[in-house]
């Protein structure tokens, strides 16, 4: 487990070069996917068109769980996005977890790297607090820090900073642990006929739990993020 | 904000400034990208589609309604028609009622008329046969009475004579 990470430092930039890799792979996939998907178009979908399809239908339904539709709607692509994104991520680091190269990691899920979930949380608080503002007005945003009474001042803005904390390590902590444990159930594999064959079946069903984990781990990110939203913009809050 | 002990395979102790980055603008260049070329496109064709079920589905409550009413048209029209028809049978009969009294009162009248003139033809005739005999049996009384006066004849001569008249009656009748 004691692997190396590639490291580049550009000024006081420091890059982890199999994050920024894998990162890369996702979106690549990712844009792949959905760009394919979405060729010739037709009125009447078929094949991997009804599949984007019941995407979008997905996220528009977590979405008008959290609010109306003429709010919400204009989350959509964001939304999209992040559940297509966050679910590949998840799921890239399962085929080839731990590709060692000169004692360096370098292929692994780029969501288990909490730069990378705490990034996007904070992205999404930042998000939600830049239209709360925007559409509720600043007097309105700063006045729900004190709603319903003034003492829980400390808590709200105690909130803010653990709903990110936890939108982000959540989604790193199901992935890390993931990953950790497939490299001990595969370092068990490599150690003989015995191994293998005693790997071989918590390994499949790790494997499978782990897609499992994946896909779900984007569902409650994508929920959350909409509900940290709608948290912020819709009137009834 | 030391994370890199928790990340797989870190161990020096530096915050990843360049990751936060990379990660943004990865993420965000992706969702640019998606926009203009999938989630756009297919956004416009969902719409679309909506559009069009809801066209459709105004276009099938027009014509249930454009139907509904054309049939209520057709039954009023069958209802007149048939209206019409039974009036039509109604006033047929009528006539046909008022022709047959017309008829049989002509009837009636014709045959009384020949009866009549059945009747007059026949008493006509019959004083036409009665004044004939009685012109033929005066004749014969005359013929008698000559027969009678011009010769004394016997009881046997008197039948003779008197079958003779008769003979002769027959001949001359």
């Amino acid at each position: 487990m004691d692997h190396g990470a590639p490291e580049l430092t550009i000024g006081f930039l420091t890059f982890n070069l199999s994050t920024v890799l894998m990162l890369v792979i996702t979106a690549i996939i990712v844009f792949l996917i959905a760009f394919i998907a979405t060729r010739n178009l037709k009125l009447k979908p078929t094949g991997m068109q009804n599949f984007m399809e019941w995407v979008m239908d997905f996220v528009k339904g977590i979405i008008k769980n959290n609010m109306d539709w003429k709010t919400g709607g204009r989350f959509h692509i964001l939304g999209i996005t992040l559940i297509m994104f966050i679910a590949v991520a998840n799921l890239l680091g399962l085929p080839f977890s731990g590709i060692v190269i000169d004692g360096q990691l370098w292929w692994k899920s780029p969501t288990a790297d909490p730069t990378v979930t705490l990034t996007l949380a904070s992205m999404v608080t930042v998000l939600a607090t830049y239209y709360g503002i925007k559409m509720r007005g600043t007097k309105h945003y700063f006045g729900t820090f004190v709603q319903p009474m003034s003492f829980l001042l400390p808590l709200k803005i105690i909130e803010e900073f653990a709903n990110t904390l936890t939108l982000g390590l959540r989604l790193y902590g199901n992935i890390y642990a993931g990953e950790i444990l497939l490299g001990l159930i595969a370092g068990i594999a490599g150690t003989g006929v015995l191994g293998f064959l005693g790997g071989l079946i918590p390994g499949m069903a790790w494997i499978g739990f782990s897609i499992f984990i994946g896909f779900i781990q984007a569902f409650i990110f994508t929920m959350l993020t909409m509900v940290y939203l709608s948290h912020k913009v819709s009137a009834d809050h | 904000m030391n994370l890199d002990y928790l990340v797989l395979g870190a161990e020096a102790g530096h915050f990843n400034g360049g990751d936060v980055l990379a990660t943004l603008i990865i993420f965000l260049i992706l969702m640019v990208l998606l926009k203009k070329f999938a989630w756009g496109p297919l956004m416009g064709i969902m719409q679309q589609r909506e559009e069009l079920v809801a066209g459709e589905i105004e276009a099938a409550e027009n014509a249930r309604i454009e139907s509904a009413k054309a049939l209520e048209e057709q039954k009023v029209l069958l209802k007149e028609a048939r209206t019409e028809a039974q009036a039509i049978i109604e006033s047929a009969k009528k006539q046909g009622e008022v022709q047959r009294d017309e008829i049989i009162t002509a009837a009636r009248t014709e045959a009384n008329r020949l009866k009549e003139s059945a009747v007059r033809e026949i008493e006509t005739e019959k004083e036409k046969a009665i004044a004939a005999v009685r012109d033929e049996v005066v004749s014969l009384s005359v013929l008698a009475a000559s027969k009678v006066l011009g010769k004394e004849i016997s009881e046997e001569d008197n039948s003779a004579l008197i079958k003779e008249t008769i003979a002769k009656a027959g001949e001359a009748k």
